[in-house]
């Protein structure tokens, strides 16, 4: 009896190692199905989203410098202050402005004494002239009642035009001598608006973000000397894939998150998309603005990160985009039908950042698709239908 | 009839057990060493097949983007489009690093790719979880060997990307597992330097005095700017229209692009034939030694287990058993233990080959010449013992 018991036991044990062995075969290598997660197809609108990342900038950013080389005297705010439109920020060493003023008053001083000389001059030829015309007129006269001989006459007569030519020429030196005044005036005017002009001044209200020169450096015609930003017009440069761009647009909410913000979600909106692209890193620029300026205020250059909402879509057939694989050189779905799987060709629309993507052409909608799969699928592989393939043996 | 076999099994059935326990083991482990093979041969073969590419656009002169490093203008791609047969070509950057997983690291083939619609050329070809990258920064598709989870951080370089999705057999021609992260950010992972070497350069760019000049404002920031821009990609990945020639296509693109194309059978041969030639010709050779060894091993089995029954072979003799039916019992014996050993062997390679590091592919191919090859070892070796056992005098049965 004992032997019998032994040898079922032993047959037993046989046919469940055959039975192992058989389902190792079956469930191992290109026989085993393959694990797949299912979804079936929904009907529902799609809002597709932009994401792009960007900088802080400032719409207007001020560098007063000098219109022409020179040292630079005096810096008088620090970064970080707060300047009035007009306020005096740095002042340019003059050299020998003061000296050239000086010399150019002397010489001004010169020219009025010179016009008071060539005034009296005047007065003077002028006392002749009118002495001399009255004598010549008298000497006419007698000349006319014999009284004096032809050359006395004569004589008068040509002491008149020599006074009256010598009255000219006076008036013509007072004259130059007014100009010569206005001129040294006009210079002097000159030099007192080139030493204002070293004044540097805050063109606008704002912020003072850099001193980039300080006392005693060299400056060049251009150089900033103090960079000043508008603070009004904070806003983020933000860079959009050209691929994906497509909706970007004006007056669109938009969601700004600085690096810096731990996640903080600023809410903003894209104030305008540039005419320019870059054509190098194929990207679209767009300048998005905050609803509320954040405080403090984010530091210029610091990145930002924008998320542009477009408006809903129409509602089409949908699927998660793992759901979309390649077969055959064509992009579609596998679809489960009674067990198997049928690859069906797609045209897919746009997709959103949850990667729900729009079908245009393949599916009507309750179909169920394999989303997740754990290889590649061909139309002769057996399929698994599980919950998930998370967690599963990599 | 009765099975003589069968019988002298059941008689002895713990020495029979544990012989074809021990038999199944060794088979098991050659069973293993020849997955180790394969599955470092498909690992090269899964990277060409995931790429999704017809042909790999690289450097000049240089073998491919897995075997040597290649770098070429990221822009390079616009003209390889407009090539003739190309359906679409898309920009790639490979760079294998370490990254981090919590308090460790993990070794992983970082791959920057077009973050357009999945289905593009170097995207992953499917997930078994989450979604494909939808954002043009920052979101990473990961191989599940990583050992990320969808929703966990990746730290590569100075950049954290979110995993948003995971797949399965991505690996580099190393076995290395793949992250998928955008190509933008790839870039800057790969050609960027660290915040402290930026620096370095700037002051060393701002103290010669020849980029440095008083008097031209504006040049040391054009040059800073320009010395830390990267605009290169390691490979272009083309896939071409149905029906085109790929030859073709590639004497094009070399000959008027002036860029080294490679087709999918000479990147296979790069692979196969280059990459991984030594460490697979390694384990290809101990492979034949263990075949080798364990054929010796069974047959050494068989012939002492039939040996150890030389007595009872006498025994039947004396009473007058045919010679044809105590050499089916040999036969039948062997071929019995090598059929026990072979199910074992297979059924142990199966469960452990999972808990490798690395992929072992158990191919059925592979299956079914080892089972074959056990039986002829089998077969062969009870020859040795058969002819033992009929030269054995049925006087010994009853002799000291």
């Amino acid at each position: 009896m004992r032997r019998v018991w032994r040898t079922v036991l032993l047959l037993g044990a046989l046919l469940g190692l055959a039975a192992l062995f058989l389902f190792v075969m079956m469930r191992s290598g290109p026989l085993a199905p393959v694990p797949v997660t299912a979804a079936a197809v929904e009907k529902r609108s799609v809002a597709p989203a932009l994401y792009g990342i960007g900088v802080v900038e400032s719409g207007a950013v001020f560098r007063v410098g000098p219109t022409s080389p020179g040292r630079v005297r005096e810096v008088f705010v620090e970064v970080g202050d707060r300047v009035e439109a007009g306020q005096k920020v740095a002042v340019m060493d003059p050299v020998d402005l003061d000296q050239r003023r000086a010399a150019q008053e002397a010489s001004i001083a010169r020219l009025e004494a010179s016009v008071r000389a060539a005034s009296a001059r005047t007065s003077e030829t002028g006392a002749r002239k009118e002495y001399a015309q009255a004598q010549s007129k008298r000497y006419d006269n007698l000349l006319k009642s014999g009284a004096v001989s032809v050359d006395a006459a004569e004589a008068k007569r040509q002491e008149r035009l020599v006074t009256a030519a010598a009255w000219t020429s006076a008036n013509a030196d007072l004259q130059a001598s007014r100009a010569e005044l206005e001129r040294a005036k006009a210079d002097l005017a000159a030099l007192a608006s080139q030493k204002e002009n070293l004044d540097l001044l805050a063109p606008a209200a704002g912020l003072v973000s850099a001193r980039a020169s300080e006392p005693g450096t060299t400056a060049v015609a251009g150089q900033a000397v103090v960079e000043i930003i508008d603070t009004g017009s904070i806003r983020v440069s933000v860079r959009f894939d050209q691929a994906t761009a497509s909706g970007l647009r004006a007056g669109l909410p938009a969601d700004i998150v600085l690096r810096s913000g731990n996640g903080r979600v600023s809410g903003g909106a894209i104030l305008r998309v540039e005419p320019v692209a870059d054509p190098v890193t194929e990207e679209l620029i767009a300048k998005a603005v905050f609803s509320e300026m954040p405080d403090p205020l984010p530091p210029l250059g610091e990145l930002a990160e924008v998320t542009v909402k477009l408006p809903p879509l129409p509602e089409t057939p949908v699927v998660p985009d793992g759901a979309l694989q390649r077969y055959a050189g064509r992009r579609g779905v596998w679809i489960i039908i009674n067990g198997a799987i049928v690859f069906r060709p797609v045209t897919t629309g746009r997709r959103d950042l949850a990667g729900t993507v729009q079908i245009l052409e393949g599916l009507e909608g309750g179909e169920r698709v394999v989303v997740y799969s754990a290889r590649a699928l061909t139309p002769k592989n057996r399929v698994k239908v599980l919950e998930t393939l998370e967690g599963m043996k990599p | 009839m009765i099975s003589l076999a069968g019988r002298d099994i059941l008689h002895g059935w713990g020495k029979f057990t544990l012989t074809g326990l021990g038999l199944g083991l060794l088979i098991g482990v050659t069973l293993t060493m020849g997955g180790v093979y394969r599955g470092m041969v498909d690992d090269a073969r899964v990277l060409l097949d995931n790429s999704g590419a017809d042909l790999w656009v690289v450097q000049q002169e240089t073998l491919g983007p897995y075997a040597e490093s290649s770098s070429i203008y990221d822009d390079a791609w616009r003209s390889v489009a407009g090539m003739p047969g190309v359906e679409a070509a898309a920009n790639v950057t490979y760079l294998t690093t370490q990254v981090r997983r919590g308090t460790e690291d993990v070794r992983a083939m970082v791959v920057g790719v077009d973050p357009g619609m999945p289905g593009s050329p170097g995207q992953p070809g499917y997930l078994t979880a989450g979604r494909h990258i939808a954002r043009s920064h920052y979101e990473a598709v990961a191989d599940a060997a990583t050992g990320f989870r969808t929703g966990d951080e990746i730290r590569i370089r100075r950049n954290t990307y979110t995993v948003v999705g995971l797949t399965r057999r991505m690996v580099s021609s190393g076995g290395d597992p793949m992250i998928f992260i955008p190509l933008k950010d790839a870039q800057e992972a790969q050609f960027l330097k660290d915040n402290d070497s930026i620096l370095q350069q700037r002051r060393r760019t701002a103290s010669n005095p020849s980029l440095n000049r008083p008097g031209v404002p504006g040049l040391l920031e054009s040059v800073i700017a320009s010395q830390s821009a990267n605009l290169n990609v390691n490979a272009v990945l083309v896939r071409l229209l149905p029906g085109a020639d790929p030859e073709e296509t590639a004497a094009h693109i070399r000959r008027w692009l002036r860029l080294e194309v490679y087709t999918r059978e000479q990147m296979e041969e790069i692979l196969l034939g280059k990459l991984i030639a030594t460490s697979s010709r390694q384990i290809g050779m101990f492979l034949v030694i263990l075949a080798v060894v364990s054929a010796a091993i069974v047959a050494f089995i068989i012939y002492t287990l039939t040996l150890g029954k030389i007595r009872e072979i006498a025994v039947l003799k004396l009473i007058g058993t045919k010679n044809r039916t105590i050499v089916a019992m040999i036969l039948q014996q062997a071929v019995g233990l090598g059929v026990l050993g072979f199910m074992i062997g297979k059924i142990s390679a199966t469960f452990w080959a999972p808990f490798f590091p690395k992929f072992v592919l158990l191919e059925a191919r592979d299956a079914v010449t080892g089972f074959a090859a056990v039986i002829v070892m089998c077969v062969l070796a009870s020859f040795l013992a058969i002819r033992a056992a009929l030269r054995v005098d049925p006087a010994e049965a009853i002799g000291g």
